[in-house]
Formats: C-alpha cells, structure tokens, sequence
C-alpha cells in the first residue's frame, strides 16, 4: 500500500475497509417485523370498530395497546433484543417511540425519580415531540393564512 | 532515564513490574481470554445498585488484590495512578478513595493504563518513587450510557462498533525486583486522522497508533522482529487491518506478531461483538491477565505495548468535530 | 375481521419500515434523526393531505409507523382550527395524539418502577 497523503484519502480508505451493515437482511427483518407490528394494530383496529368503537378513538386505542406492549416489553428487557433483530422495523412504528420514553426512564433511575426518570425519559422521543408538534403548528398556521379548501382535504 | 530519538526514553534501571490484578465482567468470562483473569464477574451490577458503583468496586477490589498479590503493605505504595472513561474519573477516585494511597488521577481515554504505567516507571527510575500501582477500568453498560444510548433502546450497532469492555486490570510497578521489567516507553502524540464517526473508533485510532509505532521504531533503532509480539489496546479488527496496512506503507511488516487487545477479548462470531472489545479495561485487563502470565512463564520475552485512544466526548461529537487519536507504547521485557 | 386490511397495513407498514433501515444503513443516520425525520415528514404530508389517502388504503399501516402519529398531530390541528379558530392551531395536535403520548410517559414511568435494565447478552 502506498502512504496515505491526505485526510479525503484516509477516510476512503478507511469506507473501503470498513464492512457495510448486512442491508438485505436488516431490510427483510424490518419489513417483516414492522409489517407485523402494523398488522396486529390492524386486528386491534378490526375488533374495536366491531365493537362499535368510532374510528378516531379506535385508532387511539391501537396507538396505547402498541405503547403499552412495547413498555412492557422493554421493561422486561426483551424490547432491545427485538430491536437489535428488527432494526427500523421495531424503531418507526409506535413502539419505536415508546422503547425510546421507556429506556431512558429505566436507564437513569439510578438518578432518581425526578432529574433521573423524569428528566431523561424525553432524551430520545423529546426531539420527535419538539419537531411534530412544531411542524403540527405552523401546518394550523398556514391553514389559518390561506384558509381554502384545496390545501386540506382532511 | 535517557531520551533515544524524538520521544522515545530507555530507563536507566528497567522497572520491575511485581504483581497484576484483573477482574472482568460475564460476557468477558465468556471470550477466549477468560482463564487468564482472576476474577470474572456473573453480573454487572456485582451487587450494587448502579453501574457507577460497580465500575468503583471493580477498581477498589482489582487494586487491593494486585496490593496483595504483591505483597506490599498499602502503606509502602508512593502513589496510584489510575483512570477510566466516565466524566472526571469517577469510577477510579470513588473506587479509590478508602486507600490511604497518595492518588493521581489520569484520563488518556482508553490510553490511560499505559500512560500511568508510563509516568509511574519515570517516578520509580528517577528515585521519586520506590512501589507505585497503575490501573484503569471500563464498564460496558456505564459507557454506553455515557457516550451512546440507554441499554434498553432497541437500536443495531453497526458492524465498525466496538463493544466496551467490563473489567479493571491493575499493576504494581517496583523498583526491585526480579521482572518482567519495563525497559522503554515511547510517550505518543496526538494524531487526528478526520475521522468523525463515533462508531469506527479502530479507524480513528488507528493513525495514531501508526504514528507511535514507528516513531518507537526509528527512535530505538529497533524493528518489528525485535519483539515476540506487539499488541495494540483496542483497535479492534478494523483498526487491527488498518494498523498493519499504514504500518506496511511506511516500510514496517507487523503481520507475523501484531495483535491486538481488543480482538483477542472476545470471540467475534460468537459473542457478537462486532469489531472487537474496547474502554480502558481492555488493555489493563488483557495486560494483567494474559500477557503478564506469558511473561511469566517466558512464552513472551520481549512484548510491546501500545495503548490506543479516542480523546473525544459526546458533545464534541454531537458537534461535528472529528475524533483524535493518542498512542502510548511500552517495551516490557525479561 | 377485514383480512384484506390486515393484508394491506402488514405490506404498507412494512414497506415504511424498510425505508427507514435504508436510511439508517445508509446514511448513519441516529435513531433520534429517522424519528424525527418521519414525524415531520408525516406532519407534513398530514396536512398537505397526502397522507389521508394513504390511511385510507392501508389502516394501520399508515397509522402505526411515526410518520401517522406526525399526520395525526397535523390532522388534529386542522379539525381544532376549524372549530375553535386559532388557538386550535396550539391545542388540536396534541390532543390527538394525547392517547399515545401519555400512555408512553405512564407506562414509561411505571416500568422506570418495576424494572431495571440488563446488557444485551447477544
């Protein structure tokens, strides 16, 4: 090998000897996991509308049921491994969100129950909060500004 | 103490290393290395209530062990040096404070049990110091709490990570004695190779590492054959390749007796570890544990160390600067 | 049970969630990012009123992945607006969405009480 000159050539050097992550595998697990996730809040989604459960809370209930499953099972330290197999599968759906309010909380206990749990519980899902329901606002704002039918069709 | 070259020093009287001490954790119990260790844990809590804690009992029970293996009394010991990777080394001084042991706290990142051992041998070969100890310690989960994500978060590591090692090594360093003894050291300097992802460390390092490498070489006038082997910290196996590539560029073979710490921790197939084993820990373990008891029983004569590490923290990754690397090397001979 | 819903939300999510390993293979991107960036996305998308279609077609394969939960905080604020006039622009997101959020933060909470978290042994 000849001498590395510059700092360009070390770091293409250094993607070139580096092993990319196994991407057809995480994507199939992904696909499978997350597909699964979803499909089972379909099912939840199936029995409350037939129960005579409106749409809109329906889907709540879905959202909580997932939430709930995924603390439950990131408390029994189960989530990460899922995650680990899973990969994007288990981190975008809703559980996703919750392992990442859970794992903090229970990681920082040992900092107690207020600037521990309480304070670090948003290290990971704060930023999703900030960004969506920011985003959330300036979409009312703008609905408001140009109030017209055609910019929302829900 | 005589300097050779630009920053290498041969010491006058070679300094007798006395006793080691090393404790690890469980998944280190598992990897090839495990016999070797005196200790291994079954969990990483070891019965306190944080990771913090377990990390200071680790560095308080591998010290008072390598004391006593020693034979020293406490109270006949000059100094400690010690150091770790959490924020203003507490595992070390909280695990250390019931000593009695005039203490210096050291951070060299995962460098730091090489950079002890480095000034401690300086002390003891300029008659400031008769018997010191020199430690350092890694906690797998306090560490990734640190500097990476809650345990609990279901994210992938990716394949360049490295896993941190639980464990603590410990050594006591004389002035008399009948050996191995510390022979040179070649103190590294900074070297940042640009790289900023703080999931290839090994590639991060491993530039400096180079830098100290062949420094030593020049400066002693020594080559790669000169010793039976030569062992970086952690560079894990990215680092591992990337070292005996830049080394190979500037006219040195390492291949035949290179190795490195971090790859030799952990069986990567089977333990999942991805590029290897990292943190303080695993070179002050590997060292205590496994190269010590070679030296002792004359498989290796002449061994060179070579402690890597990244000097960076969260922040200064969260702020986009790329990550320098630092290198200390010590020859240990009989 | 509307099996061909079942069929579509399984296909639709999953199809979502491969998107996002892309990225993360990809482009090193951190948890928090992709999180981030599909919430937006979804926020976004939510009130252009791309989205609907998509929940239309695949029920909680849409609804499930982050991306739902940003079109919902959107889709919230839009139905609060029209009712309530402007201050619906700060209330009506995180009222729809309330369900989810604060199950997180409670059942987060709880586990923070019964549970302590242990390494990954693979």
């Amino acid at each position: 090998m000849k001498p590395i000159q510059s700092k360009e050539e070390y770091q293409s050097y250094v993607d070139d000897k580096t092993p990319n992550s196994p991407i057809l595998k995480n994507c199939f697990n992904a696909f499978w996991v997350g597909g699964l996730i979803c499909a089972i809040g379909q099912i939840i989604f199936g029995i409350c509308t037939s129960r005579g459960i409106d749409e809109t809370n329906s889907y709540t209930i879905v959202s909580m049921s997932l939430v709930f499953a995924s603390a439950f099972l990131t408390a029994l330290n189960v989530f990460n491994k899922i995650g680990k197999f899973a990969g994007a599968g288990s981190l975008i759906p809703i559980t996703g969100f919750a392992n990442s309010i859970v794992s903090p909380a229970m990681e920082y206990k040992s900092e107690g129950y207020v600037m521990g749990v309480g304070a670090k519980m948003f290290t990971v899902a704060g930023p999703v909060l900030v960004y969506g329901i920011s985003t959330s606002i300036i979409v009312g704002l703008i609905y408001i500004l140009f109030n017209t039918q055609s910019l929302i069709l829900i | 103490m005589k300097k050779v070259g630009n920053q290498s020093y041969i010491l006058n009287k070679p300094v007798n290393i006395a006793a080691t001490a090393s404790i690890v954790g469980p998944k280190e119990k598992e990897g090839p290395l495990h016999q070797f260790f005196d200790q291994c844990l079954e969990d990483e809590f070891w019965g306190e209530s944080s990771w913090e804690k377990a990390e200071s009992k680790l560095v308080k029970e591998t010290v008072s062990m390598a004391i006593s293996k020693s034979g020293i009394a406490s109270s006949d010991i000059d100094f400690c040096f010690a150091g770790d990777l959490l924020n203003q080394c507490i595992a070390s001084s909280f695990g250390l404070r019931e000593t009695n042991i005039p203490f210096i706290g050291l951070f060299g990142a995962c460098s730091t049990f090489i950079e002890s051992m480095i000034i401690a041998s300086s002390l003891i070969d300029g008659d400031f110091a008769t018997n010191t100890i020199c430690t350092a310690s890694s906690h797998f989960c306090s560490a990734e709490k640190q500097f990476r994500f809650p345990l609990e978060l279901g994210n992938q590591r990716p394949p360049s990570s490295q896993w941190t090692v639980t464990g603590s090594g410990a050594a006591i360093l004389t002035k008399e004695g009948t050996g191995p003894f510390i022979t040179t050291f070649t103190p590294g300097k900074i070297v940042d190779m640009g790289i900023k992802d703080a999931n290839n460390m090994g590639a991060a390092m491993a530039g400096a590492a180079e830098d100290t490498l062949i420094t030593h070489f020049k400066d002693t006038g020594r080559n790669p054959n000169y010793y039976d082997v030569i062992l970086t910290g952690d560079l894990g196996h990215i680092g591992k390749d990337i070292l005996i590539d830049l080394a190979s560029s500037k006219g040195y073979n390492i291949r035949a007796n290179y190795n490195d710490c971090g790859v030799l921790m952990f069986d990567k197939e089977k333990q999942d570890t991805h590029s290897g084993g990292s943190g303080c820990g695993c070179i002050a373990t590997v060292f205590s544990g496994y190269v010590y008891q070679m030296l002792q029983e004359k498989k290796y004569k002449k061994v060179l160390m070579i402690a890597t590490g990244a000097l960076m923290n969260s922040t200064s990754t969260q702020q986009g600067e790329s990550i320098p690397g630092i290198a200390h090397a010590i020859s240990i001979e009989l | 049970m509307d099996w061909m819903m079942i069929f579509k939300a399984f296909i639709i999510g999953g199809i979502i969630c491969v998107i996002g390993q892309i990225l993360i293979d990809k482009t090193k991107l951190t948890p928090a990012r992709i999180l981030v960036a599909y919430v937006t996305i979804g926020a976004i998308l939510g009130g252009l009123g791309i989205y609907k279609y998509l929940i239309d077609f695949a029920g909680c394969g849409a609804t499930v992945p982050l991306t739902g939960f940003g079109s919902l905080l959107s889709k919230g604020t839009i139905s609060e607006v029209q009712t309530t006039g402007f201050i619906g622009a700060f209330t009506g997101g995180i009222k729809s969405a309330a369900g989810g959020i604060s199950a997180a933060i409670f059942f987060g909470y709880i586990a923070s009480l019964v549970s302590k978290p242990k390494i990954k042994k693979q």
